[in-house]
């Protein structure tokens, strides 16, 4: 198979859409963070602390929307504490981020070897199913791309759109942008800066946990340690190559992930006999980077990203 | 309610934070133990007795803390001049590599000689490692997290690809290690049969080093300056991207030493993991030291002490070693905000 024929294959399109749909959740869990002012690098633990625990609440029984909700409850607490940290007592967001991923990643670590002492592999679930839906599925290349996914990527799709909605139609997401980019025009307004903030980071960090439990409930049916695997620094990376914006970001993340499912298709072909693995494993990681080069010049970042507000000073 | 600085905190307030979070992240781990169904005070009983109960624990400890005073030294050195430096990881693979190359036997010197060679070598590998991200601080203001985040997983994949191709022990039974260390790149032993080699006292004269450096050379200062104000540091006529790119150099040259001082000293070859993690609990160990070089020191001894004492720990007990990950998490956690609350404190509107 030569690329020409891989990039105009559905099954890629289609696999493609699957690997960019975790990367979705959690970049606009990130994008709302830092739209109001605040650098969640919680993200990645957040997203291992999200897989383990939507994947063990349907283990104990809970149907796989249940699993959804607590991967997002859980995502939610990790963002209250990083709240706390990092907004009202404005603790370095970097030392602060680095320790909620630390936290977040040793609890999941150690409440699976608590609850599962005794299993070499873990269990398997029944996991999210594609669901075909009717007429658009039908559209050659595109149809079976993106209409026949499993429900949690159509909700990783409706959730860029309500997030744009958000941001830039509503009296809310006006304060939200406001907190990122002018936190003392927003407490002039009468308006409390700690609240807004707070509010982006918990329920951005529990977009970040849904994020996770995609892997375990939809794309995998089992959770295995390194299942993250640095998928939540590459989100923030996403961000930035989106300019902050969701659109932006989604297609970033789609782009990224045609990428992603390429290398794994290029290993089986005669390039891939020749170069190593591992190189075709770096590529994210490296275009992760390139990404962030190539858009360091634009001057689009929140102007109080970072920034923290203590309501005393001017 | 907001905070409002303290003038001039006294020494008490001053160390108050190691300790407070210490004693917090006992407690957390107390409050954990007892979810697993472990009594806590047999846990940390084993915990201590597994650390330094014994010649073997007490010296396994001393082992375990080397690595981390060169990466907690790092990072410390990074952080005080605001230098994010989250990628001590690969700088320490990058001194191993280095360390593997050099002493399987391409180059036949006398200890003398090589030893010294390999190690200034390591170092150069780990700073140039943190010079590129450094760079493109400086030059394009790209966050060095990220960068220094992703570059961990980028240079990991390259050591898998040489542990299975270049520098793979023909010996090795299929497994991806290096062939063994020539016995003149070897760091030997401090006392013979005892498990502790000179890697140890390397890591305490780094530390010494770096104090000096701080307290007492105009980089020190600078350093200092750019971290505390980077626009008053440049007011004021120092040549802040300067500085911020040699602090990158001294960051990742300690890191590396980490592992140079893993394979010579403790391995004597290289496999793919030679460091549990060691780069990212540096980040644990500066922050427990409140960045000074000598509390680097005794903060790596109490969080190797930890870690050893958990892993006995949870041989005996059914408590998982993850316990003393959580604990350090959280002490990092509580040690910001112990910081704070000795700068600040909190008022009533």
């Amino acid at each position: 198979m030569d690329i020409f024929e891989i990039l105009t294959s559905a099954a890629f399109w289609a696999a493609a859409i699957r690997i960019a749909s975790p990367l979705i959740f959690a970049t606009m869990g990130e994008l709302i963070c830092e739209r109001a002012g605040v650098l969640n690098l919680g993200i990645e633990g957040i997203m291992v602390a999200g897989a383990f625990a939507g994947w063990i609440a349907v283990w104990a029984g809970l149907p796989l929307w249940g699993g959804v909700a607590v991967a997002f409850v859980t995502g939610m607490a990790f963002g209250l504490l990083h709240g706390i940290f990092s907004v009202p007592f404005g603790l370095s967001q970097h030392v602060v981020g680095i320790g909620v991923t630390l936290l977040a990643t040793s609890l999941t670590f150690y409440t699976y070897r608590v609850v599962l002492p005794e299993v070499s592999s873990p269990p398997k679930i029944t996991a999210f199913q594609p669901v075909e839906i009717p007429l658009l599925s039908k559209i050659p290349l595109i149809g079976p791309a993106l209409f026949n996914q499993t429900p949690l990527t159509y909700a990783a799709f409706i959730l860029v759109g309500l997030v744009a909605l958000v941001l830039y139609r509503t009296p809310l997401g006006l304060a939200v942008r406001a907190a990122g980019e002018s936190p003392s025009a927003v407490a002039a307004q009468g308006l409390s800066v700690t609240a807004i903030r707070m509010g982006a980071v918990i329920v951005g960090s529990g977009f970040m946990a849904v994020g996770g439990a995609f892997l375990t409930l939809s794309a995998f049916d089992s959770f295995f340690f390194d299942m993250v695997n640095g998928r939540g620094w590459i989100c923030i990376a996403l961000v930035v190559f989106g300019a902050w914006k969701p659109g932006k970001a989604l297609l970033g993340a789609i782009l990224f992930a045609a990428f992603d499912a390429l290398q794994i298709r290029l290993q089986q072909t005669t390039i891939g006999a020749v170069v190593p693995y591992q190189l075709f494993l770096m590529l994210p990681y490296i275009l992760s980077i390139l990404a962030l080069v190539l858009m360091s010049r634009r001057a689009e970042v929140p102007a109080a990203l970072m920034v923290p507000f203590n309501k005393g000073e001017r | 309610m907001r905070l409002e600085p303290i003038a001039d905190p006294s020494l008490a307030r001053k160390l108050l934070p190691p300790v407070l979070a210490i004693v917090g992240s006992f407690l957390v781990a107390s409050l954990l133990a007892l979810i697993a169904g472990g009594n806590p005070f047999a846990v940390f009983g084993a915990i201590i007795k597994g650390a330094v109960g014994s010649k073997f624990a007490l010296l396994e400890t001393l082992n375990r803390a080397t690595p981390l005073i060169f990466t907690g030294l790092a990072v410390a050195v990074a952080f005080r001049a605001k230098l994010w430096n989250i990628g001590a990881e690969a700088q320490l693979y990058a001194g191993a590599v280095v360390t593997a190359v050099l002493g399987t036997g391409m180059l036949q010197w006398p200890a003398a000689l090589l030893l010294p060679t390999i190690a200034v070598l390591s170092m150069l590998a780990g700073a140039l490692l943190l010079l590129g991200p450094a760079l493109l601080k400086t030059r394009l203001g790209v966050d060095e997290v990220v960068t220094t985040l992703l570059l961990n997983f980028i240079f990991l994949l390259f050591v898998s690809y040489l542990l299975e191709g270049p520098l793979k022990d023909p010996m090795g039974m299929g497994w991806p290690k290096s062939p063994r260390l020539i016995p003149e790149a070897r760091l030997p032993r401090i006392i013979d049969g005892l498990r502790l080699h000179w890697g140890f006292v390397l890591a305490l004269i780094a530390a010494i080093a770096l104090w000096v450096i701080n307290t007492r050379t105009t980089l020190g200062f600078e350093m200092r300056a750019v971290g505390q104000n980077a626009e008053a540091a440049r007011f004021a006529g120092m040549p802040v991207t300067g500085v911020i790119l040699k602090t990158a150099l001294l960051s990742g040259g300690l890191a590396a030493l980490a592992g140079f001082s893993e394979v010579s000293g403790l391995k004597g070859s290289l496999t793919l993991d030679i460091s549990p993690g060691y780069g990212y609990t540096g980040i644990v160990v500066a922050m427990l030291a409140l960045l000074h070089p000598l509390g680097v020191v005794a903060a790596a001894l109490f969080v190797a002490a930890v870690f050893v004492g958990a892993d006995a720990m949870s041989r005996a007990l059914d408590v998982p070693s993850y316990l003393a990950d959580i604990m350090l998490a959280s002490a990092l956690l509580m040690m910001v905000l112990a910081i704070l609350l000795t700068k600040f404190r909190v008022v009533r509107d």
